[in-house]
């Protein structure tokens, strides 16, 4: 556990790439061989299942610093972490012990099979024998709340440099379906038997965002495919072996979740990986994103529901071809192969391509662009067309170029403090428009401005509330922020009737006078316009 | 009824016995001044109290004052009051002021801590009926190492930076935190430079006797490769300023007591965080309290409502005085 939390703790002591880096490839070239695989498991998600609840782990804590419950809940949200919490008021370790981290991780896994009073001696006996710094991460794993603020992408950088095996492979071994309880670090990484995992999806490119527009790119527009930019869930398609697979970006298996793609299996051959956008379609055209969302976290689907918002892939590109890892082509020829493999398809079936916008110029892609809304989409997504496809996000060969945000000038009422870095400052807060002369609060927004400012507003929170409601403050209606957001909504389960999408404070108003903020009206003028 | 022997009111603490205040931040005729940092020594005031020790700093700060100066543990009658100051080991010349009426003994703590950090006057518990403490870090999850365990922590990454070609800046609160980690470092792993506003104070308590490490003040025309391998003394608000800057590559660290939560650590974007407090940790707190023998206490300059209710469930009479200023918070994260 030393090794690992020697790691950690170097991990959090930088902010820089480099040192970061540095300091997890010497821990993959020297951690004992477990630990590596769980190290990867750890920085790739595979996080342990929290073993207890939390209710247990605040009393033993208390109870092990002799201070009532009451003083534990009121510290905790102070520090902010529950871990973090416990580890800090603990007594000091009477025993000392050097176990590995797989030690700890199977101490951990094993908790579910005992009985109350056995998971807490092991607990308290854990805490008893692990260092300050040893039990904040130990504390981690058994809350199921490990992060590292590393990066897979950097994460793969350093497990090259320690292995030597290339950067995009490794990309590629790292993905999918397997879990560091049932492989070794060496089936995963060292010789990995491509047979093992018929699921394993391929590393997702993923586009910058094109700020100055593409008349910035330097090259000209007959170098560029574009489509639109759809408001869906992006999804890899895996079939293989007779069966399918459909990988979200964050590497979930969302297969049950949309049970309609099982049917491309009678029309798709073996060996065929897509990636796309799974989307709710009516006719031929998406339906707004508001009615995927229902279907978002459902793990099984009610028959109502597949009928309400049934779901397509738009695909937009081929990786995998009669089994080939066909990534290194140019997408040119990606994509054909892909409109001739949709041909294919009977029109009634769940996949489509997403249409090729065609455009001479800059000017007349920007026209096409300002249609986005109309059409249920965000924008418009750049690809070269000499391109491969690339792993994760890297600079250059494809770009996506959004719609400006809707923008409206609010009021805020309510503040909230924030979580783990941004604890102590205030940074949730609610805001509200006009209706005559009431406030009525339409959303909250959590992001958007500097630390310098929110040490600000905290500062001026604290001097101006005017109600406390558990750990919501009402503060003097004063400050105008301009919120931006990316689409609006009917809500009846909102006071003001509309919910946003993606709200976010844009601008603190300082030159805006409370009484122009926007009202009730304007917001449902847009949700008119845009709803 | 008489009146109580201190009462708090809308400029600070006041005895009425004496008609004087203690550490008040509103403009009055007597101020009795435990220590001076500038959420406790304001300026404005009529004529000033406090230890010798304390006074070459006011001064450096207020200017030219009018300062009456008392050794430690030197009794003076003020009123109808006994006035005495007693060493609180926050700062050097920090103090706790004992006023007693009628027999009757309330403490006001200042700022203060328990461990001796061999440079300010050690902390001596004084016995008392009502005991006015702060409470910065008046929660159970502050616990603080040694200041040898801190000290070597902070020349193990010294000496690595030094190795590694990186400058080593260190930040702290230019009065006391400065000082301390200036005599609690080991001097000879290479040069130290100074902030100016770390360097200021630094002259004035060495005129004052008290021994430092040999330091060069940071001056615009001071190069940085002339001193390799060098530790740099800035003020919390000198990192990540293009003062900062000059010196190259750097590790930047922090020392305070808000290092010890990891969400306040990364907020402040420094390298690393040095848990090193000159308030007394929650163990510090309790200990304090109990060695006065005092029934009555009072909690102010923290964690207030929470540290009273605490002290109540161990049988104490407490309560909450309120300030004006919450200039110790987290939110600040400098330790005044
Ligand atoms: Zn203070
Ligand atoms: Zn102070």
């Amino acid at each position: 556990m030393k090794r690992f939390t020697d790691l950690f703790t170097r991990l959090d002591q930088t902010t820089k790439t480099n040192a970061k880096v540095d300091a997890l490839a010497a821990y993959f070239q020297d951690a004992p061989e477990t630990d590596r695989l769980w190290t990867i498991a750890l920085l790739s998600g595979r996080r342990p299942k929290r073993a207890i609840t939390t209710t247990y782990l605040r009393e033993w804590a208390a109870e092990r610093a002799s201070i009532p419950l009451w003083l534990f809940e009121e510290s905790y949200p102070i520090v902010g972490d529950l871990a973090e919490t416990i580890a800090l008021i603990l007594p000091d370790a009477t025993r000392e012990s050097d176990n590995t981290l797989t030690h700890w991780i199977d101490m951990v896994r094993t908790l579910p099979t005992l009985d109350e009073a056995q998971r807490k001696a092991a607990i308290l006996s854990a805490w008893d024998q692990l260092r300050a710094k040893e039990r904040f991460v130990f504390n981690k794993l058994l809350t199921g709340g490990f992060r590292m603020g590393v990066s897979q992408k950097l994460m793969t950088r350093a497990l090259s440099r320690a292995t030597h095996i290339p950067e995009p492979d490794l990309a590629h071994r790292l993905m999918g379906d397997w879990r560091p309880e049932t492989t070794s670090f060496d089936a995963l990484i060292r010789a990995p038997d491509p047979e093992t995992d018929l699921s394993k999806p391929y590393p997702f490119y993923l586009a910058y965002q094109l700020d100055g527009g593409p008349s910035s790119l330097d090259t000209s527009s007959n170098d560029w495919a574009a489509e639109r930019k759809w408001d869906g869930i992006r999804g890899q398609l895996v079939l293989r072996g007779g069966q399918h697979f459909l990988w979200s970006r964050g590497e979930e298996l969302m297969t049950d979740r949309f049970p309609e793609l099982a049917r491309l299996i009678d029309y798709l051959p073996p060996g065929t990986v897509l990636d796309g956008e799974v989307l709710a379609w009516a006719e031929d055209s998406p339906m707004s994103f508001n009615l995927l969302q229902k279907r978002i976290g459902r793990k099984t689907v009610p028959k109502k529901l597949l009928t309400e918002a049934p779901v397509i892939l738009y695909a937009y590109d081929l990786l995998e071809w009669q089994g080939e890892d066909i990534r290194p082509h140019p997408f040119r020829d990606r994509r054909a192969r892909l409109d001739d493999l949709v041909a294919q398809v009977p029109s009634d079936a769940p996949l489509r391509a997403s249409p090729l916008l065609t455009f001479d110029s800059w000017d007349e892609l920007a026209a096409i662009r300002e249609k986005s809304r109309k059409y249920n989409a965000e924008g418009i997504m750049l690809k070269r067309w000499d391109a491969p496809y690339r792993d994760g996000r890297k600079k250059g060969d494809w770009w996506k170029w959004k719609v400006d945000p809707l923008t409206i000038d609010a009021v805020m009422i309510y503040a909230q403090q924030g979580h783990g870095r941004r604890a102590n400052l205030f940074t949730d807060f609610t805001f509200a428009v006009w209706d005559d002369d009431n406030l009525v609060p339409f959303t909250k927004a959590y992001s958007g401005l500097t630390d310098a400012e929110f040490r600000k507003i905290t500062a001026w929170v604290r001097k101006n509330t005017l109600e406390r409601y558990g750990p919501v403050r009402q503060v003097k209606p004063e400050h105008v922020f301009e919120i931006a957001f990316e689409g609006i909504q009917e809500s009846p389960r909102h006071k003001s009737g509309v919910a946003l999408r993606f709200p976010r404070m844009a601008r603190w108003r300082h030159d805006k006078p409370l009484a122009e903020a926007n009202t009730l009206n304007d917001l449902k003028e847009m949700l008119a316009a845009y709803g | 009824m008489a009146d109580p022997v201190l009462t708090f009111t809308d400029r600070g603490i006041y005895c009425p016995a004496a008609d004087v205040f203690i550490d008040p931040w509103r403009p009055v005729d007597r101020a009795l001044i435990t220590h001076g940092h500038a959420d406790h020594a304001r300026p404005g005031m009529a004529r000033y109290l406090a230890t010798d020790a304390a006074a070459p700093v006011m001064r450096h700060r207020l200017g030219d004052v009018a300062i009456e100066t008392t050794r430690y543990g030197e009794q003076r009658r003020i009123g109808d009051a006994l006035i005495s100051f007693h060493p609180a080991g926050h700062v050097p010349g920090s103090a706790q002021i004992r006023v007693e009426v009628g027999g009757e003994v309330w403490v006001a703590s200042g700022d203060y801590k328990v461990e001796d950090d061999g440079l300010s006057e050690p902390f001596e518990p004084v016995r008392c009926h009502a005991f006015i403490t702060e409470c910065t870090f008046g929660l159970p999850v502050f616990r603080w190492d040694s200041q040898p365990t801190v000290a070597g922590q902070i020349d193990d990454w010294w000496r690595r930076n030094a190795a590694d070609g990186r400058a080593t800046i260190l930040g702290a609160y230019a009065l006391g935190k400065a000082q301390r980690l200036l005599s609690a470092i080991d001097a000879s792993i290479g040069p130290i430079l100074t902030h100016g506003a770390v360097e200021n104070t630094n002259e004035v308590l060495r005129a004052q006797g008290i021994a430092l490490p040999d330091t060069i003040r940071v001056t615009p025309d001071l190069d940085p490769k002339d001193h390799p391998g060098a530790l740099i003394l800035a003020t919390p608000s000198a990192l990540g300023t293009p003062w900062a800057r000059r010196f190259g590559p750097a590790s930047t660290g922090f020392a305070s007591g808000w290092m010890a939560l990891r969400g306040v650590r990364r907020r402040r974007a420094a390298d690393r965080g040095f848990v090193l407090s000159d308030h007394a940790d929650w163990e510090g707190l309790n200990t304090a309290i109990r060695e006065t023998g005092a029934t009555r206490i009072f909690a102010t300059h923290g964690y207030t409502s929470i540290f009273r209710r605490w002290l109540d469930s161990q049988g104490y009479d407490a309560a909450v005085v309120e300030t004006e200023y919450e200039g110790e918070s987290v939110e600040t994260q400098d330790e005044a």
